[in-house]
């Protein structure tokens, strides 16, 4: 009995179990970060494979054409019912211009049989989503069907022309019209600025009468792009394909509307996987489509990741600087613990209160003022004086302020008070100590700063949506008109765009994979650039490895 | 046993005056002259605060010119705190202060006149724990004359032979100058931290306690350099092995709860001590 109770004894105090408690706790942690990266991962990747197109016939002879999505028991009838839980499916039946929604449930009992014939098309479209159905070149009215055989190649050729056409009408409106537009803007606003000088001379006058007919060449040259484009416009209509739906009616399908076509059920797995990566490539190099539901985002990302860059550009010269003064310089004392304090709550204020500061601070009173001085000839539109993204940078690089600096002062005390003794025997004033030794040393901890900054400012929305986050774009805040950078642009945001796409999209359903899609790209763009900023630190603390003795 | 500073205050006069006997063994070819033992540093009445606790209580000894003079005494006894007394370490330490003089060739290194960074360059200083900066051997050793304005490679090169060859650590490290200087063992690191206080072209070397964390052998080498040093250099060593005094020193002071006890002729106080502490410490019978 003695000896039993000393086993118990022995084993409360070997702390066998503690060791399983706290192993648990990784596990459950481990968890679920694996669930969530797989739910989000099986969610958005599964959208871009093209999977199979059924034929389902109904009993009652009617036919559907779509994908199968997904599938449940039927509530009710599992209830009543007779044992046997009747199942219903999901299709996605696209065509929302025709059919009115995009989805469909198609009960078991319904169903008579299933096909997947090779000549079942699926197109993209530029607007309603995409359509599925039987795909034949049209006549020019557009309504009857050419009889040629073999139509099939003819329509992939056709559908690439009109890509390469649509591509250069892209070209003349973007670039060509985009750069004649951006000279007419800059000579107007040179007028306005010459109607604001207050003194007004012959010199003025004569500068005046130059930048008029300046605005009368360019307007000509406008004139003629856009006659050109309506030309190239004209000419991407002329062609029409036909889809022949499912229920047997064929509707015309004009050209400049179809972006692809694809027969998935006569595709090979190498070609599926062909069209899956480039789907997926689509996505993250393209612009979006239909209020941000379809298409790419590619400029959500440029703008987060340039939004990041400006945040740390203004966030770690200000943060360093304050950590060496308060660490190296300050004298210790109640006023500095104090301001300690202060910074350490800085961190725990809710975001949006920097989003309101941003607005107030940087967007009214900062940008308002800019705009007075350095533009004046633009008011009453604003340039700084709206959200844009060095407002947004610079409320974010507020926010992680606090972040940086008690990171930096950590690595500041965790140089050995030997190196500086070192330095300072040598002859080095202070200053000389803390930039060739203490700073140098330091290093590593101001990067660990630098990756908490990042990391925290990446996955950050509610202060952007104040300070110059916008759903849609329409250029992105880099581009060949000088100066390059512009930093008065609005921009887009992936977690924005999430938040856009997920619950102020017309077609929820529909962009549900793309919530889940622009997720995972917002957690692959901030491990990315943390998992640059980790390898700089360990490289840089091999280097400043203190030794083992 | 308590201490009478007025005993303590009379020896150091008392070495001032000593002539240059007894160092036959060793060649000063610095000092032809026969009256050329000149005081280097003269430490007068020095009093010293930590905040409100006093460490040193009137100290005053003469350090000459080109010899090894040694610090002695069980630990806190503030043989350290006089040591970094003498380049203004001390004024690193919040609430550091002090009372006396302490002279360099007859400057008071206390007056506001004297720039602090020219005076540690003058007295340069190599500390118990072999601090080398985390960057390559060559950096280590260019940094001090990098800061001073030596900036040409040439000159930068030769200085950075010349001082490793006087810290005996050339031939060692000659072909791994760029290689980090953390990958030194423990002696050959001290020895790095002695070529880069050289490197600045010093007049007088502190070491604090240079060998504690060494083995023998690298310990044997440094006592060695030190022997070496002192023709160019004059040299002040705190240590608390007595046998290292005895071997390397020239001079010796013996201190104790922050009061110079004793300062004479290295022989003298370890073969014939005045003073009954110094004795019993030496022995072994105290400490």
């Amino acid at each position: 009995m003695a000896e039993r109770s000393k086993l118990m004894k022995d084993f409360w105090r070997g702390g066998e179990l503690f060791v399983w408690l706290t192993a648990s706790g990784v596990a459950l942690s481990l968890l679920m970060v694996a669930g969530m990266m797989t739910l989000i991962m099986v969610n958005g990747l599964g959208q871009f494979w093209p999977g199979t197109l059924q034929q389902v016939t109904l009993r009652s002879q009617e036919q559907v054409i779509g994908r199968l999505v997904g599938e449940e028991v039927i509530p009710e009838a599992g209830i009543s019912g007779t044992g046997a839980s009747p199942l219903r499916y999901r299709y996605r039946v696209g065509n929302r211009d025709q059919f009115g929604s995009e989805y469909r449930w198609i009960n078991e009992a319904d169903i008579q049989s299933i096909a997947a014939p090779k000549d079942l098309a699926s197109v993209e479209r530029r607007e309603w989503g995409p359509a599925y159905g039987r795909i034949s070149v049209g006549t020019q009215d557009g309504t009857t069907a050419s009889p040629s055989e073999g139509t099939w190649s003819t329509v992939v050729t056709l559908v690439k022309r009109a890509n390469q056409l649509r591509r250069r009408i892209e070209h003349l409106e973007r670039d060509e019209i985009g750069a004649i537009n951006h000279r007419i803007e800059q000579a107007r606003l040179a007028r306005q600025a010459l109607a604001l000088k207050s003194q007004q001379g012959p010199g003025e006058a004569e500068e005046d009468r130059r930048l008029v007919d300046r605005i009368t060449v360019l307007e000509r040259d406008y004139a003629a792009t856009t006659e050109a484009l309506e030309r190239l416009r004209a000419e991407a209509g002329q062609e029409v394909l036909l889809l022949t739906l499912s229920n047997g009616k064929s509707v015309p399908l004009s050209l400049d509307r179809v972006l692809a076509v694809s027969r998935p059920n006569a595709m090979t797995l190498l070609e599926k996987s062909w069209a899956y990566v480039h789907n997926l490539w689509q996505f993250v190099s393209g612009e979006p489509r239909e209020a941000n539901t379809e298409g790419g985002i590619f400029p959500a990302i440029f703008g987060t990741v340039l939004m990041v860059f400006l945040m740390t550009l203004a966030v770690m010269p200000f943060g360093v600087m304050a950590a060496v003064y308060l660490r190296e310089y300050a004298k210790q004392g109640p006023l500095v613990r104090l301001v300690r304090i202060a910074v350490n709550n800085l961190a725990g204020v809710p975001s949006i209160v920097f989003g309101v500061f941003g607005l107030a601070f940087f967007v009214y009173a900062l940008g308002g003022t800019i705009d007075q001085w350095l533009f004046p000839e633009a008011l009453p539109n604003p340039t700084f004086g709206t959200g844009g993204i060095l407002w947004a940078s610079l409320t974010l690089a507020l926010l992680t302020v606090p972040v940086v600096i008690v990171a930096t002062e950590e690595g500041l005390s965790a140089v050995p008070p030997d190196f500086r003794e070192g330095s300072v025997g040598l002859g080095a004033t202070k200053f000389e100590t803390i930039r060739h030794v203490i700073l140098p040393c330091a290093l590593p901890g101001i990067l660990t700063g630098l990756i908490l900054a990042m990391a925290r400012a990446a996955g950050e929305v509610a202060p952007l949506m104040l300070t110059g986050v916008v759903k849609l774009a329409p250029a992105l805040p880099l581009d060949e008109y000088f100066p390059y950078l512009h930093l008065d642009r609005k921009f887009m945001h992936l977690g924005f765009h999430i938040y856009d796409v997920g619950f102020q999209s017309p077609n929820v359903e529909a962009a549900k994979p793309m919530v889940y899609m622009t997720t995972l790209i917002l957690i692959l763009v901030v491990v990315l650039l943390n998992l640059a900023a980790v390898m700089l630190r360990n490289r840089l603390r091999r280097r400043f490895a203190t030794s083992a003795v | 046993m308590d201490v009478q500073p007025s005993k303590m205050v009379a020896t150091a006069p008392m070495v001032t005056v000593r002539p240059s006997t007894g160092h036959s063994r060793l060649a000063r070819p610095q000092t032809g002259l026969a009256s050329s033992v000149s005081a280097k540093i003269s430490v007068r009445d020095l009093d010293f605060y930590y905040g409100h606790r006093q460490s040193l209580f009137h100290v005053g000894l003469t350090i000459r010119s080109h010899s090894v003079t040694a610090f002695i005494g069980p630990s806190g006894c503030g043989k350290s705190t006089l040591l970094r007394c003498l380049n203004r370490m001390n004024d690193l330490v919040e609430g550091a202060r002090h009372r006396g003089r302490v002279e360099l060739d007859g400057l008071d290194i206390y007056d506001p006149s004297i720039n602090v960074t020219d005076l540690r360059k003058r007295v340069g200083m190599v500390f118990q724990k072999s601090n080398p900066f985390p960057k390559s051997i060559y950096d280590n050793v260019a940094y001090g004359p990098r800061l001073h304005g030596t900036n040409d490679k040439r000159s930068l090169d030769e200085l950075v032979q010349h001082s490793l060859q006087g810290a005996g650590l050339w031939d060692e490290v000659k072909d791994r100058l760029q290689q980090s200087a953390l990958g030194l063992s423990g002696g050959q690191q001290q020895r790095l931290c002695i070529a880069r206080a050289l490197a600045v072209r010093p007049e007088v070397i502190l070491m604090d306690e240079p060998c504690s964390a060494l083995d023998p052998i690298a310990t044997g080498k440094i006592e060695e350099l030190i022997h070496t040093l002192k023709h160019t250099y004059t040299v002040a060593i705190v240590t608390h092995n007595m046998q290292q005094a005895a071997r390397v020193s020239d001079q010796c002071g013996f201190f104790l709860m922050g009061e110079l006890v004793e300062f004479g002729d290295t022989k003298t106080i370890f073969t014939t001590p005045r003073d009954k502490r110094t004795e019993d410490y030496i022995t072994g019978r105290f400490g």
